[in-house]
């Protein structure tokens, strides 16, 4: 049975050790969703989130082989305990008519969706929550009426006090 | 004390305080700078190769026969991707070693420069960990990483890409004392309670089975497997990179297990209830089909590496540490809680093992007026009073030379297990001859393998190796042809080698002494007069048997029981349809 879970990854904030990261799903086929990274408070680390699929066999092998990646300082698999996740989103989305603007614009309040772009023909929305949370959105507005869109792979972090620290 | 010095100066005075001997290589613009220091040092001695391949091999022969980690220096570009397959081979067998490879300077970097590849991303797959420096002030900082990270935890072949700029820049020189990484930092000791709960399930066996690797030789704990496995009584098996680490001459040693194992040893896997597993990784060589795998054993498992652990077989007791650490630990435990008791209750099971070791598996026909490839290694054996260096490439020469060379000694055993590099057995074996000049070392190989690095012999007249070459001539790739014979209907597709060369005139031709030995009658004497020559190299070119093959076998997606045996009698060679 496949799982989905999420991978939070303090890593050295060095070159190459992204490729590192990624090298080692494509070589051992496993699987990556989204991959999202950034440097941290401390800028020598990078924090890496990444969503991945497997049975907890894989799963369990996908920690271990990372672990051993010397530029890997520490990780947590988040689906051991309660997390946090979320996703940004931008989307530009096509609305010429009254109504259609109109309507939009109602989806976007019922969503808390941000207008960050306008236009005669579009609007260009910012929209953070889970990923459902934004595959609900994209679904409201209509598939066809989206131009573009990008999203920024998943974040997460424990719940509670705990913190992964390098 | 510091003092300033250029990056070239640095990489040499960094290798001579990291006390390297050896420095296998071969020059190229991107390294000039640090060639030109080599030659006015005499702290290491540097081994010009003839090929890059071959200084890898060499590094790593120097390596797995020493313990210590071999060290190769190349330049960019196809100095670097030469060393590709070496360090691949490094890595599948977990070898330390530092290959440092020379960069185009950093302002070309991405310009598709004059012998630029992209050395950290080509060996990034097949390395532990790869270093690009990028400034001469973190030059002697990396080599000591390198060297720490390749020689420690689970060892393994670290690349350093060290860009020309670098190698002439000056910077203050202190080679750091010791390492610090906050991302690295391998686990020695194994968890007590887990220790505790492997010796509570091993005094429970009726039918134990030590089944150790690779990993007990690269950690220097033979001893405590001995100790281990004398204090219990039980069988030992050893894959084929863990040969030596037991005795192999010893009664509990029951051989190799796995695809070309012997039958007594693959049938006490099979059947055992405690399986317990040192410095191994469970590999499809060994297991054959993963869901016919010891059927009925409860599985301990002690390894450095915890990825290793429940990779390909569910484990009951995972031990995480170094072999030696927890083979200490658990020999105390085993002690202070009466292992006697469990030594008399195995004897039905070493009953059973007896039984299957009596079917003689590695029996072959010893009345041939062919030579028999068999019979030159156990020729060979004696020859060397079965106490020398034998390095091998790969193929069906590879399998006979562990089914009959017991080794009783760790590190004597050089070979390509993991990735299997046809052409590795003679430069191993010059990093071996190297580092023990004093010792016999003989390469066992075969024709097919022995030209793929053929150009070292060169280097062996260079540096005076007297290795002796035994070149099993069957004029096929043989494991190429057996597989073709049971699998594909006997169509010998590209396996067979037309056009050998003559290998005497070979030999001559680099200045050693070749010999042709074409009677089974011939091979004892050959092997008199060829190690009578200590100083020269010999290469030994045996004409085999043609149609023979390694038994018994364990055909792929077969479990460990399901063993082919050999046919009582060879088959004539016209039905086997051979050239």
């Amino acid at each position: 049975m496949n799982e989905r879970h999420t991978i939070s990854i303090l890593l050295e904030n060095a070159a190459g050790a992204l490729s590192r990261v990624s090298g080692l799903f494509s070589a051992r086929a496993y699987n990556i969703e989204s991959l999202a990274v950034a440097p941290t408070e401390d800028p020598t680390v990078s924090r890496l989130t990444v969503v991945t699929s497997g049975s907890p066999q894989i799963i369990e092998q996908i920690t271990k082989q990372l672990n051993k990646l010397v530029d890997v300082i520490k990780l947590v698999d988040l689906n051991e305990g309660p997390h946090i996740s979320r996703e940004l989103m931008l989307v530009k989305v096509r609305a010429a008519s009254p109504d259609h603007r109109a309507e939009v614009k109602r989806l976007a309040d019922i969503f808390k969706a941000e207008v960050v772009d306008i236009t005669d023909i579009s609007f260009t929305l910012e929209l953070t929550g889970s990923p459902q949370r934004l595959d609900d959105f994209v679904e409201a507005v209509g598939v066809r009426h989206v131009m573009e869109m990008a999203r920024s792979g998943v974040l997460g972090l424990l719940k509670g006090s705990k913190a992964l620290k390098a | 004390m510091t003092e300033r010095l250029r990056g070239a100066e640095i990489f040499v005075r960094a290798l001579a305080d990291e006390g390297v001997e050896f420095l296998f290589g071969y020059p190229g613009g991107s390294v000039l700078h640090i060639y030109d220091e080599i030659f006015k040092q005499d702290k290491f001695k540097h081994i010009l190769v003839r090929h890059e391949q071959g200084a890898t091999h060499a590094a790593d022969g120097y390596a797995r026969s020493t313990g210590k980690p071999g060290v190769v220096l190349v330049t960019s570009g196809p100095g670097a991707t030469n060393c590709v397959t070496g360090i691949a081979t490094a890595y599948m067998d977990s070898i330390p070693m530092v290959v440092f490879t020379g960069q185009v300077s950093t302002a070309l970097i991405g310009n598709d420069a004059f012998q630029e590849v992209d050395c950290i991303g080509i060996t990034r797959p097949c390395v532990k960990h790869n270093f690009l420096v990028e400034r001469v002030e973190d030059l002697a900082a990396t080599i000591k990483k390198a060297f720490f990270v390749a020689t420690t935890g689970r060892p393994g072949p670290v690349v350093v890409d060290i860009p020309k700029d670098v190698t002439a820049n000056v910077a203050e020189y202190s080679y750091p004392a010791t390492v610090e990484m906050r991302s690295y930092k391998p686990n020695l000791k194994g968890h007590p309670g887990q220790i505790k709960r492997a010796a509570q399930l091993l005094a429970t066996a009726k039918k134990p089975m030590i089944y150790t690797g690779g990993g007990v030789v690269l950690d220097n704990a033979a001893a405590e497997l001995t100790q281990f496995a004398r204090l219990l009584g039980f069988p030992v098996t050893n894959t084929l990179m863990g040969l030596g680490a037991y005795p192999g001459t010893d009664p509990q040693f029951i051989g190799m297990l796995g695809m070309h194992g012997t039958y007594e040893a693959n049938m006490a896997m099979h059947h055992c209830d405690v399986l317990c597993a040192i410095g191994a990784r469970f590999d499809d060589r060994v297991t054959g089909d993963l869901a016919k795998f010891c059927p009925e054993a409860k599985i301990i498992h002690i390894d450095i590496d915890p990825a290793s652990i429940a990779k390909n077989v569910p484990v009951d007791v995972p031990i995480v540490g170094s072999v030696g650490h927890v083979l200490r630990d658990l020999i105390e435990v085993l002690q202070t809680s009466g292992v006697a008791a469990v030594k008399r209750e195995s004897d039905a099971w070493w009953q059973q093992i007896n039984e299957w070791r009596a079917l003689d598996c590695l029996r072959f026909d010893k009345t041939s007026d062919k030579i028999k490839p068999q019979g030159v290694i156990q020729q060979l054996y004696k020859a060397t009073d079965g106490d020398a260096y034998i390095t091998s490439d790969v193929g069906q020469h590879q399998m006979w030379a562990a089914q009959f060379y017991p080794f009783d000694k760790p590190r004597r055993w050089i070979n390509s297990g993991g990735l299997g590099t046809m052409g590795f057995g003679m430069p191993a074996a010059m990093g071996v001859q190297l580092a023990f000049p004093d010792a016999t070392v003989a390469c066992v190989t075969g024709e097919a393998s022995f030209v793929m690095c053929v150009q070292e012999l060169s280097t062996c007249l260079q540096y005076g190796l007297p290795i002796k070459i035994v070149s099993l001539n069957n004029r096929y790739m043989g494991m190429v042809r057996q597989w073709q014979e049971f699998f594909y209907d006997r169509r010998y597709s590209h396996s067979y080698m037309e056009s050998l060369p003559d290998f005497v005139k070979l030999a001559e031709a680099f200045g050693h002494v070749g010999m042709r030995i074409e009677k089974p009658g011939d091979v004892e004497g050959a092997f008199k007069e060829a190690f009578a020559m200590k100083n020269r190299l010999v290469l030994m070119d045996f004409i085999t048997d043609q149609t023979e093959n390694v038994y018994p076998m364990i055909a792929a997606g077969k479990g460990q029981h399901e063993m082919h045996l050999a046919p009582e009698q060879a088959a004539a060679p016209a039905e086997r349809e051979l050239a």
